[in-house]
């Protein structure tokens, strides 16, 4: 019987021979791809059994990592003050990814980035726990809490971006409604899909970063670009002459361009360039985008952004003057309406390049990324995205900004600061109350902070609603944070 | 280990290693070799428990090495009775046990830990299998013991051949015929048997009653096996009537797949009875014909139940099919594992439902990688090649035929396991033999182990002279006779 047994001995390996081949298939040679398919949760719990790196923003923790004592998700992301950071921290969810600096900074952040390397492989030999880097932001707090408090505290809708003008470093940046990113962060699968379906939903979208994605008639607040232009054609200048008539007629078609209310520019036939500014006088702004040209208009319009992609690190819709195409959509367009559309934060840009003597710099929400030891890992440097405007013009708008902040209504007023401001009451359709814009820097004389604030469709007046009512308010709340240490 | 299995037993089977030119052959016991790879087994075992305790982030302590200790004093007390009842006995078998059977403990543990921590956050209580396992090891080690007291010749088995056919077939019949409340059916099969805290899994003892028999039956009867019936297509077929014990096995196996829904047991059993009806006529026909028979019996059963039908759609389709839940949470285990695996302690191994016991393959892929799963393969091949050594050295046909079985069945049931869990086959209930959590199939093993112990002591035994050998004197020493003188 010895012979048959060898030949069990024989199948017995080629049974052992067999098993191998398959386990090196599934081991080796499928192993990445089982590894990557998409009912795979290792993968997941992978991601969550590191420390993820802390945000941070002048010593307040945004977002960070806290260990759940659960083996398959060992740690749970959590946001303090979630609303109100969302638009920059963004969220992290295993079932709908990341969003904002989440994203954008996802290497760091969890650790697998190249300029982390070095400390995983010390965390390897020492055998200690591999965490993340960690991301600092520009924010200044304070000024995001107050950004976003005028906002939600008044249940409007809108959107704030203020900026360094000196480094285009983003001190705020909050949107309204906003959600909170603690409700995709949770660890329950059902939570997260029931807190997205809600927010993705929801009318308002409260996922869109307003900020950085929605394109609004800048209406007004256009119109430092119209008068930049105007000065740099060199036909105009401070003093210039322009019409005070109430309303003109558009060129070659039969509509009239009032301005708001019916008023005249002052009580003069013409007025001022300046006072035509600090009154914002559509008809002479009308007439003055007719006599520039559509090229010149939109020339200074790109010299300030408008139709640049950025990344902030999140990308930054381009905003845009629009298709023109006749002589009387030029003088809409010069005070803000027909076609243009801009972001809040290419608002905040203007304003900060007015203030920065004309330079324009790239707006930028990431200041350092660190190591888990806190030591830097990367600087964010200033950049200049170029010049929009001489020295001089940018002064002589700052001047017509000063006497505009005059005109503008007196709430929220901070004493003892000189604001430069541009409001504007944008109306984007029949029957629709009207987007109230504020952009403004402060101090005049020594700009700190530019900001941008927009509130859409009257906010919670309605109607009546105007730039200094509804916008100004929220900025001056923003820059007197930022100015007086949130006090 | 697999140096020290090739070549030195070889060389001392008696008769073959005399070299000292004595004139009684000894044949050396190898018991001291069997005590130093017990304490290398329990080497590896207490730094594997170590490395499960350091990836778990607790400090190492003292205690694992009383572990350690307190392993190899339970199979040092297994040695001191192989040392007194079975001194012949291959020496690789207890340590190749002791191996696999601390690893298997050392895995369970670790998936302990992990379902521990994870009813500790969703707030359930949690039973550990460990403690359990090490009280089954005991007392499998005890019946290991008493089948070396007891059974002092393997031969004297074979007088208890019907009882023990008997009591096997009564056995594996008893989970069907019993009311669920003493047979529950767990997870679609009714395989256990519960009397209040115990539950037992008869087919387990089943198995080597059976095989007791059949090796015994089939001895008896050999002759009628090897006598060929019609020739039919150049095929010798064994005659109608001789192929009745065939077709009961056959018929007993489908019964099981009906009755019990247990499709690892019934394969096992039927391959068991394919191989060593081999063994004894050492005719392939009968492989021939049980292999179409099972086919057809595959089929059938494939085509007639709906719970095989889910098996296979699970095995095709692990990643689509709801069945084929276990099977693709065991890939990716694997895949993530790789070739080096994360390491004990590191990995998700109780991610896998069922980790502990039907999966505890995958759960070693896992955290030991591929080379850690190709090792314990090679480990169970050693073991089994062990059992076929001792089949073929033994002298009675019993002998070899329960030897080549009872090793067939165990290298039958890796394969079936591990063919199972990495996806080479359609997954069936079966267990890893020594390695899993499970009493019914721990104690079922080591009392087979002693089986093999048993045998193979008597296979390397001195043979004791039956008759004295005339002496005839050297040729070289006789001296010339004439036979007939030359002409």
């Amino acid at each position: 019987m010895n012979k048959p047994l060898r030949r069990v001995a024989v199948a017995m390996m080629a049974m052992i021979v067999l098993l191998l081949a398959n386990a090196t298939y599934v081991q080796v040679i499928r192993a990445d791809a089982l590894r990557n398919h998409s009912g795979n949760s290792r993968t997941l719990y992978q991601q969550y059994s590191t420390p993820r790196g802390q945000i941070i923003a002048d010593g307040k923790l945004l977002a960070s990592s806290e260990p759940t004592g659960s083996e398959r998700f060992e740690y749970k992301r959590e946001y303090a003050d979630g609303p109100a950071f969302a638009p920059a921290t963004g969220y992290f969810s295993f079932v709908y990814g990341t969003g904002g600096v989440e994203s954008a900074e996802n290497e760091v952040l969890s650790g697998t980035s190249d300029s982390l390397a070095l400390n995983r492989l010390q965390s390897m030999l020492t055998g200690q726990q591999q965490q993340g880097g960690n991301v600092e932001l520009t924010l200044n707090p304070a000024m995001q809490q107050a950004a976003y408090q005028q906002l939600a505290g008044d249940g409007v809708r809108g959107s704030v971006v203020a900026l360094n003008p000196r480094d285009g470093s983003i001190l705020a940046m909050a949107n309204s409604p906003s959600y909170d990113p603690n409700r995709l962060a949770t660890l329950s699968s059902d939570d997260q899909q029931q807190a997205w379906n809600e927010l993705s939903e929801a009318p308002d979208d409260p996922l869109v970063n307003r900020a950085t994605s929605t394109l609004y008639p800048p209406g007004s607040t256009f119109k430092l670009i119209t008068a930049a232009a105007a000065l740099e054609s060199g036909e105009y200048d401070y003093d210039s002459e322009v019409t005070a008539k109430s309303s003109i007629k558009l060129p070659k078609v039969d509509a009239q361009l009032p301005n708001y209310g019916g008023a005249t520019c002052g009580t003069m036939p013409t007025a001022p360039l300046w006072e035509a500014m600090a009154r914002s006088c559509n008809t002479a702004f009308a007439e003055v985008a007719g006599k520039v040209g559509e090229k010149k208009l939109r020339e200074t319009a790109r010299s300030f952004g408008f139709g640049r992609d950025l990344d902030v690190p999140m990308s930054v819709a381009p905003s845009s003057v629009g298709d023109i195409e006749n002589q009387a959509q030029l003088y809409q367009s010069g005070i803000g309406q027909f076609n243009v559309r801009t972001t809040p934060m290419q608002n905040a840009m203007v304003a900060a390049a007015i203030a920065n003597d004309g330079e324009v710099m790239k707006p930028h929400l990431v200041d350092k990324t660190l190591a888990p030891d806190m030591s830097v890992l990367d600087s964010t440097d200033s950049e200049e995205l170029g010049r929009a405007v001489s020295p001089e013009i940018a002064h002589t708008i700052r001047d017509m900004m000063v006497k505009a902040e005059q005109y503008a209504g007196d709430e929220g007023k901070i004493s003892g600061v000189q604001i430069a401001s541009k409001t504007g009451t944008a109306e984007h359709g029949e029957g629709k109350d009207p987007h109230g814009w504020y952009v403004a820097f402060a101090p005049a004389e020594d700009p700190q902070i530019a900001v941008a604030a927009v509130v859409e469709d009257g906010g919670d007046v309605g109607a009546s609603a105007t730039g200094s009512k509804i916008a100004a308010p929220v900025a001056r709340a923003v820059i007197r944070a930022g100015l007086q240490g949130g006090g | 280990m697999a140096a020290t299995s090739t070549n030195p037993e070889n060389r001392e089977t008696p008769g073959t290693g005399t070299t000292g030119g004595a004139a009684t052959p000894t044949t050396p016991t190898r018991r001291g070799t069997e005590l130093v790879l017990l304490g290398f087994a329990a080497v590896v075992v207490t730094c594997a428990l170590t490395l499960v305790n350091l990836n778990q982030e607790s400090q190492p302590t003292n205690q694992i090495l009383y572990y350690g200790l307190a392993f190899l004093a339970l199979f040092g007390l297994a040695h001191l009775a192989v040392r007194r009842w079975a001194p012949y006995a291959d020496p690789l078998i207890l340590p190749l046990v002791a191996f696999l059977n601390g690893l298997g403990l050392v895995l369970i543990h670790r998936i302990d830990l992990g379902n521990a921590a994870e009813a500790e956050r969703a707030g359930e209580t949690f039973n550990p299998a460990a403690p359990s396992q090490v009280l089954y090891t005991a007392l499998g080690l005890v019946l290991l013991t008493l089948v070396l007291l007891l059974v002092k010749d393997h031969r004297t088995l074979a007088k208890y051949s019907y009882t023990c056919g008997l009591v096997g077939l009564v056995a594996l019949a008893l989970p069907a015929v019993l009311p669920s409340v003493i047979a529950p059916n767990i997870n679609g099969a009714k395989l256990w048997i519960k009397l209040g805290p115990l539950s037992f899994q008869p087919a387990e003892l089943a198995k080597i009653l059976l095989l007791v028999f059949f090796a015994s039956f089939l001895v008896s009867k050999r002759e009628l096996f090897t006598t060929a019936g019609r020739r039919f297509l150049g095929i010798d077929f064994p005659r109608a009537r001789d192929l009745a014990p065939v077709l009961v096995a056959w018929a007993a196996s489908i019964g099981i797949v009906v009755l019990e829904r247990d499709l690892g047991t019934s394969l096992l059993f039927f391959g068991i009875v394919l191989v060593m009806i081999y063994i004894a006529t050492e005719r392939a026909v009968w492989i021939a014909i049980g292999l179409s028979l099972f086919a057809a019996g595959c089929l059938a059963a494939y085509s007639l139940f709906g719970h095989v039908q889910q098996r296979v759609d699970a095995w095709l389709n692990p990643m689509t099919s709801d069945a084929g839940y276990q099977l693709r949470k065991g890939l990716f285990g694997m895949a993530t594992g790789g070739i080096g695996g994360s390491g004990l302690g590191g990995g998700r191994p109780s991610i896998v439902p069922y980790a502990e016991n039907d999966f505890i393959l995958a759960a070693a892929a896992e955290e030991l990688g591929l080379l850690g799963l190709a090792a314990l393969l090679l480990v169970y091949l050693l073991l089994t090649a062990r059992g076929l050594r001792a089949a073929l050295a033994v002298r009675d046909s019993f002998g070899k035929l329960l030897a080549g079985g009872l090793a067939f069945a165990m290298s039958l049931q890796v394969f079936v396991v591990a063919g199972g869990v990495t996806g080479l086959i359609p997954l069936t209930g079966l267990t890893t033999p020594f390695l899993a959590a499970g009493g019914s199939s721990l104690v079922g093993n080591y009392v087979l182990v002693g089986l093999l112990l048993r045998i193979s002591d008597a296979s390397r035994r001195p043979q004791q002279p039956s008759k004295p050998q005339p002496q005839q004197p050297p040729i070289a020493e006789a001296h010339t006779e004439l036979v007939e003188r030359p002409r």
